[in-house]
């Protein structure tokens, strides 16, 4: 298990994607599992420097774990809560001008992800659970 | 993430390579505008060296798109979409809104 404080800052995601895509790769998982991850834990905490701190300056403390063939991401954050249920899914299918441009990162998150859990805790932030499972390799 | 820009007889090119995530995606709206604000509103992208996008990368695409399209004066296309992109393009139903082309003379070709 390792845990890094990153800046709430989007400059930060290049780092915070390095870190998870070496997580992963320590993990063994196939390139497409590498980028679903990297991809998911970007949109995540582009959510958390938008929306928990509001471009606010702030910290995301980021762990992953790997075991049971599984790799978890845990995303902390101390800004405002930000459920991701409360989203509603954008319409994928809509012409070009009806086009939501909002919700996106959500819904790639849970599509990329093969779970993704949000927690609240009194005094000790929001927390986002990001769970991959490893596949088995043919 | 960087963008060169050419302009051609009928289009602009924009070379885009690198990362475009919420950090960059500004950067590469403010390049797309920068072609509007020439009248020109053809573009090609061409993607074939972009290591990754996110979602802040599709909305800088979509609301581009938006403006080069209104009154028929024009729209984006992409050149060389490299795979991971595109399978991240398929998941957020991106596909239909955007032309794309396995090679750049092609989109260029097809102003």
């Amino acid at each position: 298990m390792r845990t890094i404080v990153f800046p709430a800052s989007f400059e930060q995601l290049d780092a915070i994607r390095e870190f998870v895509g070496q997580a992963a790769r320590d993990a063994e998982m196939s390139e497409t599992e590498i980028c679903a991850v990297q991809m998911a834990v970007d949109e995540a905490c582009s959510n958390i420097i938008e929306h928990a701190y509001h471009g606010r300056s702030g910290e995301i403390e980021v762990t992953s774990d790997f075991r049971d063939e599984t790799l978890t991401i845990v995303l902390r954050d101390y800004g405002d809560s930000f459920d991701p249920r409360s989203v509603p899914q954008p319409d994928l299918t809509s012409d070009l001008e009806e086009r939501q441009v909002g919700g996106l990162g959500i819904y790639l998150m849970r599509q990329l992800m093969d779970e993704v859990r949000y927690e609240q805790h009194a005094g000790a932030g929001n927390v986002l659970f990001l769970v991959k499972r490893r596949r088995r390799q043919p | 993430m960087e963008v060169t820009t050419q302009y051609f007889k009928h289009c602009a090119l924009l070379t885009v390579t690198g990362r475009v995530d919420s950090y960059t995606a500004p950067k590469l709206s403010e390049a797309i505008e920068a072609v509007n604000k020439n009248n020109v509103f053809k573009i090609v992208l061409d993607l074939g060296e972009l290591e990754y996008m996110s979602s802040a990368g599709f909305r800088a695409l979509l609301v581009g798109q938006r403006t080069c399209r209104r009154y028929n004066r024009g729209e984006i296309v992409l050149a060389r979409v490299p795979k991971k992109i595109y399978e991240a393009f398929e998941l957020t139903g991106f596909t239909p809104l955007f032309k794309m082309f396995d090679d750049v003379t092609a989109a260029v070709g097809s102003f």
